[in-house]
């Protein structure tokens, strides 16, 4: 290029605008930047805080001294919740609880997806929107109808539901398995036909064709889906506040909210060390599965 | 090894009838291509004889035993798509072998296949590879990999040449043919193309409106063509068709296409022609290759035309040219040092044993 320009010397010349296109890339390049780091401080700036005051005693807390600043650090907060026992419970709960509820929503839902997305049978396209549907329907809107139910199946049958931890076993599927449907009915309808048509051809039933070429497949999805669910489980906070009251009931959300909550007393530096430890599951887990959550809500976006 | 026969086969979608009653029979070993432009049911019909569609009305058998409710797993066939699909996250290996293992074959049993079969069509050395790591032509060798393996009864091509450049596609077609001679399955083929109908079928099936025109070994379709979709299908470029009169003549029979152009019948057509003279609605048939540069010592049985030619199209070998009679536009194939060129004037022979009268109103050859 520059010997060519050297070479028209004599030429008289006119300054030619080069890169226009970087130029305007440059300028789109700023302004994301700019947004991204508003973006980021706005959202990274709670758990920053929650990390600074959950290394502080309830003294520092409580003094008037610069709250973004750590003069004591302790770590007392975390030693005192990680020993006691009601703080494992809750844990233990969450885990339980989100584990199991991610194993039902996928028993649930990957079968459910497959039969909608590729057994057509009458009635099925209704249904699939049926089953997004119920999924627009608030948790707000139900907790009290659910309650009433509850009290309604004990009467019949002298079985508790309220106040057990294992009913949120049955609640929180209501939650996760539309979605989760929804999710991999997408999926499922981005696999192409002929590829179960060849499953059939090769001799597989429709079990064989999910589980040996539609789960592989669309693994990806499997994944975002599963994350979804355990997600929700995880963070849920109403039904577990309206349903389960006793302490050794009680799920990681609700549990930090009540025992730490003492009358008018907050013990913000435990409470911020509970939420902040219970924040880390998720965290884990997303850090890992980051990857195949963005292909799996992305997917169908291009032609693999 | 199988025979295959369809039975007045009917497929109705919704409202639309996508196949409309038809009648096949297929013999072992033999080498079937369904051709017809797109919607004549040519898929439809495999995919009734794979299983993957149920069947309205009418029946399927194999081996005189009909499968009409069999599940396409348990018909015991194979089928190459046209988008290959190959299982995306197998290997090649897995993808070969899945429907083996899906029976429950012995791993050394299995082995022994895939490499037998990765020997035959050249592709040993890709057996470790994901799909993806494929190109278009190793993928569909690999799609045939997996239908060879099972050692079905018969096979099924639906397209499967269609998603390939048109080098590889020739390429290809040699390879199934090659397949085919030391496999020896019973196979049907479809596609919407006649060059490959022709070159790869044992007996062609032509098939328009959900109806088969004609069957036939593809020398018989060419040169004897029973209907006027035939005559224009098979073959490239298409026949030529001009609307004419038969006239009685010196004792012997005429072809009036314009008042300037009459070409005489050859004396064996005579007697077969006979009775339509002076008939209304018939349409004369000729292929570009029966109509060519006139010879100097020209010679009797062939009619003359004198065209102004409007388009050429050098092809190497030879020449398309193109010239208007009534209207209509008539292709004629002559040797690339005839001096065609746009605008000139030029006498073109017509090789009337190879003609055909068409009866307008049926569409039947005469």
């Amino acid at each position: 290029m520059a010997d060519a320009a050297v070479a028209m010397g004599d030429v008289p010349r006119t300054k030619t605008r080069y890169g226009s296109m970087s130029r305007d890339r440059k300028w789109a390049l700023r302004w994301s930047y700019f947004f991204l780091v508003v973006f980021a401080i706005f959202f990274l700036t709670p758990p920053v805080y929650m990390l600074i005051t959950s290394l502080k005693t309830s003294a520092e807390i409580s003094a008037a001294t610069n709250p973004w600043w750590v003069y004591h650090p302790t770590l007392a907060n975390y030693i005192e919740l990680l020993t006691s026992s009601q703080y494992l419970t809750f844990f233990r709960n969450s885990a339980l609880v989100s584990i199991i509820v991610v194993t039902i929503t996928m028993l649930i839902s990957v079968p459910a997806a497959f039969a909608l997305s590729r057994m057509r049978f009458w009635g099925s396209a209704t249904l699939a929107t049926g089953v997004f549907l119920t999924y627009l329907v608030p948790e707000t809107l139900l907790f009290l109808p659910l309650f009433k139910m509850f009290a309604v199946f004990r009467d019949w049958t002298d079985i508790e539901l309220i106040n057990r931890w294992w009913v949120l076993l049955l609640l929180y599927p209501t939650l996760t398995v539309p979605f989760c449907t929804w999710i991999m009915i997408g999926y499922f309808a981005s696999i192409p036909k002929e590829l179960d048509e060849a499953a059939l051809m090769d001799g597989a039933n429709y079990r064989q064709i999910l589980t040996r070429v539609f789960i592989p497949v669309a693994l990806p999805g499997l994944i975002a889906a599963t994350i979804f669910a355990f997600t929700v489980s995880w963070a849920q906070f109403l039904y577990p506040l309206a349903f389960t009251t006793s302490a050794s009931q009680l799920v990681l959300p609700v549990g930090i909210v009540t025992s730490l909550i003492k009358g008018d007393v907050f013990n913000w530096g435990q409470i911020m060390t509970g939420a902040l430890l219970g924040a880390a599951p998720p965290l884990i887990i997303y850090a890992f599965l980051m990857d195949y959550y963005i292909a799996g809500l992305t997917a169908g976006a291009t032609k693999g | 090894m199988a025979q295959v026969s369809l039975r007045k086969v009917v497929k109705r979608f919704d409202d639309t009838e996508a196949v409309r009653g038809i009648d096949l029979d297929i013999a072992d070993k033999e080498f079937v291509v369904l051709v017809g432009p797109s919607g004549c049911g040519k898929s439809t019909t495999l995919r009734m004889i794979a299983g993957l569609e149920d069947i309205s009305a009418g029946e399927i058998a194999v081996d005189g035993e009909v499968v009409n409710d069999v599940p396409p797993k348990d018909r015991d066939m194979a089928m190459v798509f046209q988008n290959y699909a190959l299982y995306p996250h197998m290997t090649v290996y897995e993808n070969m072998s899945f429907g083996l293992r899906l029976k429950r074959y012995p791993k050394a049993e299995i082995a022994r296949r895939v490499q037998e079969a990765a020997r035959i069509l050249d592709i040993t050395e890709l057996l470790d590879r994901k799909p993806r790591q494929l190109s278009g032509g190793q993928r569909q060798r690999v799609a045939m990999g997996r239908a060879i393996v099972r050692n079905p009864k018969v096979f099924l091509f639906d397209e499967p040449l269609s998603n390939l450049d048109a080098k590889l596609r020739v390429q290809m077609r040699t390879e199934i043919k090659r397949v085919h001679q030391k496999v020896r399955t019973t196979t049907v083929y479809v596609t919407h193309d006649q060059v490959e109908a022709m070159t790869l079928a044992d007996r062609v099936v032509v098939m328009n409106r959900g109806k088969i025109e004609q069957i036939g070994a593809p020398n018989d379709l060419y040169h004897a063509p029973r209907t006027r979709f035939v005559a224009g299908f098979i073959g490239s470029p298409a026949m030529n068709f001009i609307p004419c009169r038969l006239e009685e003549a010196d004792g012997g029979l005429r072809v009036r296409l314009t008042d300037d152009i009459v070409l005489p019948v050859p004396q064996g057509s005579v007697a077969r022609y006979k009775p339509h003279v002076g008939r209304e609605g018939i349409t004369f048939g000729l292929r570009p290759e029966h109509l060519t540069e006139a010879k100097p010592n020209g010679d009797k049985h062939l009619g003359y035309i004198d065209a102004v030619l409007e388009v050429t199209e050098p092809l190497g070998m030879e020449t398309l040219v193109f010239f208007r009679i009534k209207g209509i536009d008539v292709c004629a194939r002559v040797s690339p040092n005839a001096g065609a060129r746009e605008g000139v004037r030029m006498r073109l022979a017509a090789s009337l044993d190879n003609m055909h009268l068409i009866d307008d109103a049926t569409g039947a050859v005469l």
